[in-house]
């Protein structure tokens, strides 16, 4: 198990199983959550190294919104947005915000491991480091 | 005369001699002249003619002569068979009643009469009252015949008529009816011999009017034609644009559509994505793998993976397009951006026989555009053209700068395109490849680049014999660093 917790965010319900159960699969620490007022709740209580966050989610707080939230709440947690085609725009100002990064949808978990393992890096601890590269192992094997 | 003179003194052949001598050195036009009593006898008689001793006594203007006091006669032949006519004045003296009669020669007359001929058409003459003609005319006929002149057609004074002789010849008539007698003097002429200068004046004018007439039709049938040439000019000018606008519009439509489409189906696929990525996973599985149709599953788990690709790749093409709505502007040389474009696609033409030609304008400047978005447009005509021949053909590449504007074309000598194809070759989603080869976007996301450069982009094909695509761009000069 990596020392680490990742929080998805997003509203599709099917993609949000299934992609966690591939995450913890992988033997990633997963939260999921499927608005942006859970996020808020969850990260009040719960350090989360990587935030993996849909920016169009319909009803309540979009993920612009929740982005600005995370920071306040965990300014240390990276964000990676992920996005439709149509919300590059606001994807780009998210950067502005302090998020990570985006991935543009439909995603391939291998793109989205590689994002993690950047994001991670960017942490700039030795623990960090590690958990980096036992990911970076993971997509090797792939 | 006969006032003046007694019957004595007339009847003596001396003095009635002496006496027409003294009338002819006066008028000159009388041939004799004779002395008659009342009882018609010629008592003296001085002339040519022997007519002494004739008696006029019953005869019509002896009796008119008695009667009246006046008689002038019209032309006659008489005894003399030559044309003449007299003059008799009957005379009062006493009881006596005497006539002097004198006979006037119509060809002196005819003389006076004729000096009124003018030009060579000119005709005078006189006629009586039933137009027998009493000089000789010119044309009318000679004396004693008749004119054929309608009398009746003359009026009181000086009247004027107009008649055709029946050879296509108007003649004036002028006449005048003379005093004491009822002849009629006429003055003929030629309509057009009389009318010749104002005839002239009027083909002048005529012609002038006509001429004008003319200049005026000329010049409306020619501004006429020049502006119905313009209007149809214009109209097909018109046409042009409203095509464009249409093709525009419907591309703006279409692709709106489209990206809408595209993004309702990107959520879906990257659930699929997720659930087949989730399946591997489990496959891995220890307990999967000894199941005997383990490689069945994994060969549809790849194939679903597959085809989402693809349709993955649709998507991101149309939206990719969309995506990237404002062009990053940098230098950009067309030459060597095509030259680059022409090295990517050469292998794969070469391996089908196709040779590509580039004939590159050298004064082509630097322009602001953006690269990627112009190799990718270059990228899919060249490839369009590889496909579209197939095998063994030529391919031209064409760069020109015509004043403001860089002209590049992409002509082959493939089968070409129908023209109802034509119409659609930027619709997106349409293709003549076959399913899976082409996605009907290349020329749309093309179509869409140039457009937002500010430029246009055409296609002119006819069937059998190859496709050419223009381009046309506005030179865009870089901003200075």
């Amino acid at each position: 198990m990596h020392y680490f917790n990742v929080l998805v965010v997003d509203d599709e319900e099917d993609f949000l199983d299934t992609l966690m159960n591939r995450l913890k699969k992988r033997n990633i620490n997963t939260t999921g959550c499927r608005s942006g007022e859970e996020a808020v709740e969850l990260l009040q209580n719960k350090f989360f190294d990587v935030v993996i966050l849909d920016i169009k989610m319909p009803g309540g707080m979009d993920g612009i919104e929740t982005l600005r939230e995370i920071k306040k709440i965990q300014p240390e947690a990276e964000v990676l947005l992920l996005t439709g085609h149509a919300s590059v725009e606001t994807s780009i100002e998210g950067m502005k915000l302090g998020a990570f990064d985006y991935l543009l949808k439909p995603i391939k978990l291998e793109d989205l491991l590689e994002k993690l393992a950047q994001a991670l890096e960017k942490k700039d601890t030795a623990e960090h480091k590690r958990q980096s590269e036992q990911i970076r192992k993971l997509l090797k094997y792939w | 005369m006969a006032d003046t003179h007694s019957f004595e003194e007339m009847i003596d052949d001396h003095r009635i001699a002496q006496t027409l001598m003294v009338m002819n050195q006066r008028a000159g036009a009388f041939v004799d002249l004779g002395v008659i009593d009342q009882l018609g006898n010629h008592l003296a008689y001085i002339g040519p003619y022997d007519l002494k001793g004739k008696n006029y006594y019953g005869q019509a203007w002896f009796v008119e002569v008695m009667s009246k006091g006046v008689y002038i006669s019209d032309v006659y032949m008489g005894f003399r068979q030559l044309p003449h006519f007299i003059i008799a004045v009957s005379r009062q003296e006493n009881q006596r009643r005497w006539i002097l009669r004198a006979t006037i020669d119509p060809d002196i007359f005819a003389g006076i009469v004729q000096a009124a001929q003018i030009g060579r058409t000119g005709d005078s003459f006189i006629i009586n009252e039933s137009g027998i003609l009493q000089t000789r005319s010119r044309f009318t006929g000679d004396i004693l015949s008749n004119s054929n002149i309608k009398v009746s057609s003359f009026g009181k004074g000086t009247s004027i008529t107009e008649e055709g002789n029946g050879q296509h010849r108007q003649i004036l008539y002028a006449g005048c009816w003379l005093k004491n007698k009822n002849w009629l003097l006429v003055i003929s002429r030629d309509v057009r011999q009389e009318m010749r200068s104002l005839f002239a004046t009027r083909n002048v004018e005529v012609g002038i009017i006509l001429a004008g007439i003319l200049a005026i039709v000329l010049t409306v049938l020619f501004t006429t034609r020049l502006t119905v040439r313009q209007l149809m000019e214009n109209d097909r000018k018109m046409d042009e644009l409203n095509a464009q606008l249409v093709q525009s519009d419907k591309l703006a439509a279409l692709g709106k559509m489209a990206a809408g489409v595209a993004h309702e189906i990107n959520n879906p696929l990257a659930v699929i994505i997720q659930k087949t990525g989730w399946m591997e996973d489990l496959l891995a599985e220890e307990e999967f793998k000894n199941s005997p149709n383990y490689e069945e599953f994994k060969t549809s788990i790849k194939k679903i993976e597959d085809h989402v690709e693809r349709a993955r790749k649709v998507v991101h093409n149309m939206l990719g397009y969309a995506r990237r709505m404002e062009p990053r502007l940098e230098d950009v040389d067309i030459n060597q951006t095509i030259n680059q474009t022409i090295d990517i696609l050469e292998n794969y033409a070469r391996i089908n026989n196709i040779d590509i030609q580039a004939d590159l304008a050298e004064n082509l400047p630097v322009i602001a555009a953006d690269q990627a978005q112009l190799q990718q447009v270059f990228l899919n005509l060249i490839s369009n053209a590889i496909d579209a021949i197939g095998k063994e053909g030529i391919i031209e590449v064409k760069s020109r700068r015509i004043d403001t504007r860089i002209w590049i074309t992409v002509k082959d000598d493939g089968p070409g395109i129908s023209d109802d194809q034509q119409k659609m070759v930027f619709d997106p989603f349409f293709t003549t490849k076959g399913s899976g080869k082409g996605t009907g976007l290349g020329l749309w996301i093309s179509y869409n680049i140039i457009e937002k450069m500010g430029g246009t982009m055409t296609c002119k094909s006819q069937q059998g014999k190859g496709s050419m695509f223009t381009i046309v761009i506005p030179i865009v000069t870089p901003d200075k660093k």
